[in-house]
């Protein structure tokens, strides 16, 4: 057709929906165009050329035609088949759901954003490879998304006067870490633990992160899941739905 | 009139405006007896039909006509994510235990969890201890894989036998596209999961 112009690009699939009776758009973050919504004509048969290509957490070389509001995809190569590998792990498919559904609310139709492809690839990649606790890595990747979107946490320095800390409060609408004098009424007192996870968390000090102790874990990945939804209006509905019960890299060690 | 007719007709899956325009003009043609058994039927249908007390799948009792079935083995139960699953597994005869149907699968994006569908219902089902083998048959793509894995540590301290249909089912699509040679031959190659 006149006017229609293909390209090409390394994207991953972030999530998608049924259309008719046997299409789907999937929702793309590609590397250097940014997210894009694609018709994937005849995806859900069997015989379907893509295959599973096309399903959320994979890492694809798309072809696309653009078009007017919906692009259509014409081809798709695995890069890397990250959500195969975790679907089989339900504590890390939720955590990859709720990255992708973050990545998702973080980036904006057709405004190339590599920082966010990049970080999101880390994310699936070791959930894929089941290197660290999967609650960990999602905490982790939620407070790198944010301060790659524009508002990054503080967990040391105070966040309103940026006296060194460390400080003992923890304020949303601040942006973290608060000292004495700069403690609104309301703030959390989180232990000084927490503060040091969340630290590492942010850095991917993993030699630090992978010595916390349950309780720590558990009111770092409390304040993170707070401060994303704080940021993002509408919430991030999977994140109520991640399985932070099992210590899914003593589980993998069974299965795998 | 019509125009109404077609837009009603244009709203089913699977009819665009062309097959509704010709559908609607072949009804207005047609013999009114045929017209008044499809009437009848589409009523019928809509008051009768609900969903089996036991598996969930369709059925036009409180039961369905498969949990009602005294031939089909109660040790084994086939776990679906549609009653169209249902029709489709059926239609390969490879079966002769009952269903349980979920009424779909896990998925954190669209906000269902595991208390969205019908799992507590199959658990109490096997409180008696009469089942032995638990068949996962949710959809060959990853929701239905992540619902499987779910369910496999869920039901890994039963010491019950868990099973998932073959590999080979051609992976990304809908359980009900899938042939019944394909299917039957996934049922065959079921592979046990040691969750
Ligand atoms: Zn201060
Ligand atoms: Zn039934």
């Amino acid at each position: 057709m006149v006017g229609m112009s293909l390209y090409r690009d390394a994207a991953i699939v972030l999530r998608t929906h049924k259309l008719g009776e046997a299409d789907r758009i999937v929702t793309l973050l590609g590397r250097s165009k940014g997210k894009v919504r694609a018709v994937a004509k005849g995806v859900r048969r069997t015989r379907s050329r893509f295959g599973a290509r096309l399903e959320p957490g994979m890492v694809v070389d798309v072809q696309c035609y653009e078009g007017r509001s919906l692009d259509t995809v014409t081809q798709a190569e695995s890069l890397a088949p990250y959500g195969d590998q975790i679907a089989r792990d339900y504590a890390a498919w939720t955590a990859a759901s709720a990255m992708l559904e973050t990545a998702d609310r973080l980036t904006e139709e057709r405004e190339p954003i590599t920082a966010q492809f990049t970080l999101l690839a880390g994310g699936l990649s070791a959930l894929a490879a089941g290197q660290h606790d999967s609650s960990l890595l999602l905490d982790s990747y939620l407070v790198r998304a944010v301060s790659v979107a524009g508002w990054a946490p503080t967990f040391d320095a105070c966040a309103g006067c940026g006296a060194p800390g460390p400080h003992r409060a923890f304020n949303l609408a601040s942006g973290g870490a608060v000292c004495s004098s700069c403690r609104p009424p309301g703030s959390a007192a989180p232990r000084p633990e927490t503060f040091t996870l969340l630290g590492a968390l942010l850095v991917g000090d993993w030699s630090t992160a992978s010595t916390s102790d349950d309780r720590t874990r558990q009111e770092a990945s409390g304040l993170v899941s707070a401060y994303v939804q704080w940021h993002l209006e509408r919430g991030v509905r999977s994140l109520r739905l991640v399985d932070r019960t099992a210590d899914t890299a003593a589980v993998r060690e069974g299965t795998r | 009139m019509v125009q109404d007719l077609i837009d009603e007709l244009g709203r089913l899956p699977g009819i665009g405006p062309k097959s509704a325009q010709r559908i609607a003009f072949h009804l207005l043609q047609a013999d009114p007896a045929d017209v008044q058994r499809l009437t009848e039927v589409l009523t019928v249908v809509r008051e009768k039909v609900r969903f089996c007390e036991t598996c969930f799948n369709v059925a036009e009792a409180e039961q369905c006509r498969i949990c009602l079935d005294p031939r089909r083995e109660a040790t084994q139960i086939c776990v679906v994510e549609d009653p169209k699953d249902v029709i489709a597994l059926e239609r390969t005869r490879e079966f002769r235990g009952r269903y349980h149907v979920l009424g779909g699968a896990i998925s954190p994006i669209d906000g269902v969890g595991p208390d969205d569908l019908r799992i507590t219902e199959l658990m109490r089902r096997l409180a008696d201890g009469a089942v032995e083998e638990i068949i996962l048959a949710t959809n060959p793509n990853l929701t239905g894989e992540a619902t499987a894995a779910y369910l496999a540590r869920l039901l890994s301290t039963m010491g019950l036998r868990v099973t998932r249909l073959a590999s080979g089912l051609p992976v990304g699509g809908d359980l009900e596209y899938a042939d019944e040679v394909t299917l039957g031959r996934a049922f065959e190659g079921r592979r046990l999961l040691d969750a």
